[in-house]
């Protein structure tokens, strides 16, 4: 088996834009729809996959070489659920509204396809430094993308950004962009727009390539 | 003689997309007049909001987007005169606009532009309103004070207990509260009336859905008259349920999606937490149309019944 080595850099990267979990990937829709009515929403969720991501990881990766195969998806959530639990407990102690306002979506991390997703197609084939990497990575792609949708409904729907009123007085909020029907919109325009921009560069890419 | 050669088919019409789009902004005319003389200045100022900022929005896209400007097709004029149709008089101007500019370039030229919207733009622009604001789209005036403007706001007729009770005679005109072009019914039949002579649409949708409505709210114990001379079933079933891109194409699909939307326009009325139906109705309907098309296939001329050609 040829393995290509990654420089860790690229490896992060890798997670943050050239295959961002949730606008390149598209996975973990569900969360990204669900708790995205706020920025502070987004950061909380990404932060909270982040560390599960970054966590389960290392741990897949250390105990890949144990795992037999055929057991390997009830091994990957075991270790997870660890992961989520811990979270879990951190929030309601310390962060009792954010907590609240993610609710039942804290325990749904255990089900997040990008972290069973990077279990299965990273951890369990790399080493661990590279493996907490691509966590890193796939988690600070997923948070990024989580707070850009966030502040884009929070300001739309409610007017605030990050709690704080920047619309004026006068603005009466787009109430449908904190509706579930705002979330897919919002969703679904941004990910045309980031497919249109990939677009672009690659077709400079290319014709710089042609000319060389 | 010159033998000019062709595919079919052979003998043309004349009618464009523009001519016919041209024929529904006729037949709107009635209800634009009639929405004018009822709700005055207010009513204009939207309907000039509305269908002006469609028609720019729809110029500006394909201006931008590099693709071939077909504005002078008329279907923004006809989406924006439609859904300024369909708002309440005093809806503030701001409002009007992020409405008619969803339902241009969100509902119809993201999905491909005219012919390729699985959806009603006026429609859906009218339901994300009511959404987004749902106290301005459920404000109606009372126009039977002397000027709009001093108008206070009140419930339309639909809203059930608090009220006020209005004559079959008044409904029909449209003197009661509601939105611009949904009051006057004889401005709508009109409309209906110079849409059939000129074929701009076939009987059908129009005509089996106000029967659906009319057997529905009977079925569901409502006054049956009452309930298709109130709200926008009749303005829906004429102007936004016949749109050529969301209809079924088929008639006995047609048969289907008109009685659906009768049928689920009451069913929302009657159980539903908004007192008007109509928009949702005509959406999911809408949604289903493809299916229907599908399903309830035109028959074929010589297909099926082996067993005659067998005897032949």
């Amino acid at each position: 088996m040829i393995k290509e080595r990654k420089s860790l850099g690229k490896i992060f990267l890798n997670g943050v834009i050239t295959e961002n979990p949730t606008f390149r990937l598209v996975l973990g829709a569900c969360p990204t729809l669900a708790v995205t009515t706020s920025a502070v929403n987004g950061i909380g969720m990404g932060a909270a996959a982040t560390f599960v991501l970054v966590g389960s990881n290392v741990v897949v990766s250390m105990l890949r070489k144990f795992i037999p195969d055929n057991v390997r998806i009830p091994a990957f959530i075991v270790i997870i659920c660890t992961f989520v639990t811990m979270v879990q407990l951190f929030m309601q102690a310390y962060l009792p509204s954010l907590y609240e306002s993610l609710g039942i979506f804290i325990p749904l991390i255990v089900v997040n396809c990008i972290i069973l997703a990077r279990a299965e197609a990273f951890a369990s084939k790399n080493p661990v430094l590279a493996s907490a990497v691509d966590g890193l990575g796939m988690g600070v792609g997923f948070t990024l993308a989580l707070t850009l949708i966030g502040m884009i409904r929070e300001l739309i729907g409610s007017g605030t950004l990050f709690g704080l009123n920047v619309m004026g007085a006068g603005y009466e909020p787009m109430l449908l962009f904190v509706l579930a029907s705002g979330g897919f919109l919002t969703f679904g325009i941004l990910l045309g727009v980031i497919n249109a921009i990939t677009a672009y560069f690659q077709r400079d890419k290319h014709s710089e390539g042609g000319r060389a | 003689m010159s033998i000019r050669l062709s595919s079919a088919p052979h003998i043309r019409t004349g009618a464009s997309t523009q001519s016919l789009m041209l024929n529904v902004v006729i037949a709107l005319m009635p209800c634009v007049a009639a929405g004018v003389y009822l709700f005055e200045m207010n009513a204009l100022a939207v309907l000039c909001m509305s269908t002006g900022t469609a028609v720019l929005m729809e110029y500006l896209w394909q201006k931008l987007m590099k693709i071939p400007v077909r504005v002078g097709d008329c279907s923004a004029l006809v989406t924006g005169i439609i859904l300024g149709l369909t708002l309440p008089p005093t809806l503030p101007w701001w409002a009007t606009m992020v409405a008619s500019a969803f339902a241009i370039i969100i509902v119809k030229q993201l999905f491909g532009g005219i012919g390729d919207n699985f959806l009603n733009p006026a429609l859906t622009a009218r339901a994300v309103l009511l959404a987004s604001w749902p106290a301005h789209m459920t404000t109606f005036v009372d126009i039977s004070r002397e000027h709009v403007a001093d108008a206070v706001s009140m419930a339309t007729p639909l809203s059930g207990e608090n009220a006020v009770e209005y004559t079959w005679m008044q409904l029909f005109q449209g003197a009661i509260p509601g939105s611009i072009g949904e009051t006057c019914k004889a401005a709508i039949l009109v409309g209906l009336a110079y849409l059939l002579i000129t074929k701009t649409i076939s009987w059908r949708i129009p005509v089996i859905t106000m029967l659906s409505a009319f057997v529905s709210a009977f079925i569901l114990g409502m006054d049956p008259v009452e309930s298709v001379l109130t709200g926008g079933i009749l303005f829906g079933a004429v102007f936004m349920a016949t749109d050529y891109t969301t209809s079924p194409m088929n008639a006995s699909a047609q048969y289907a999606y008109s009685v659906g939307i009768g049928f689920l326009t009451m069913l929302i009325r009657r159980f539903g937490a908004y007192p008007e139906g109509v928009t949702y109705a005509i959406l999911l309907m809408n949604i289903l149309t493809p299916l229907l098309d599908k399903y309830l296939p035109n028959k074929i001329y010589g297909h099926g019944k082996k067993k005659e050609a067998n005897q032949a």
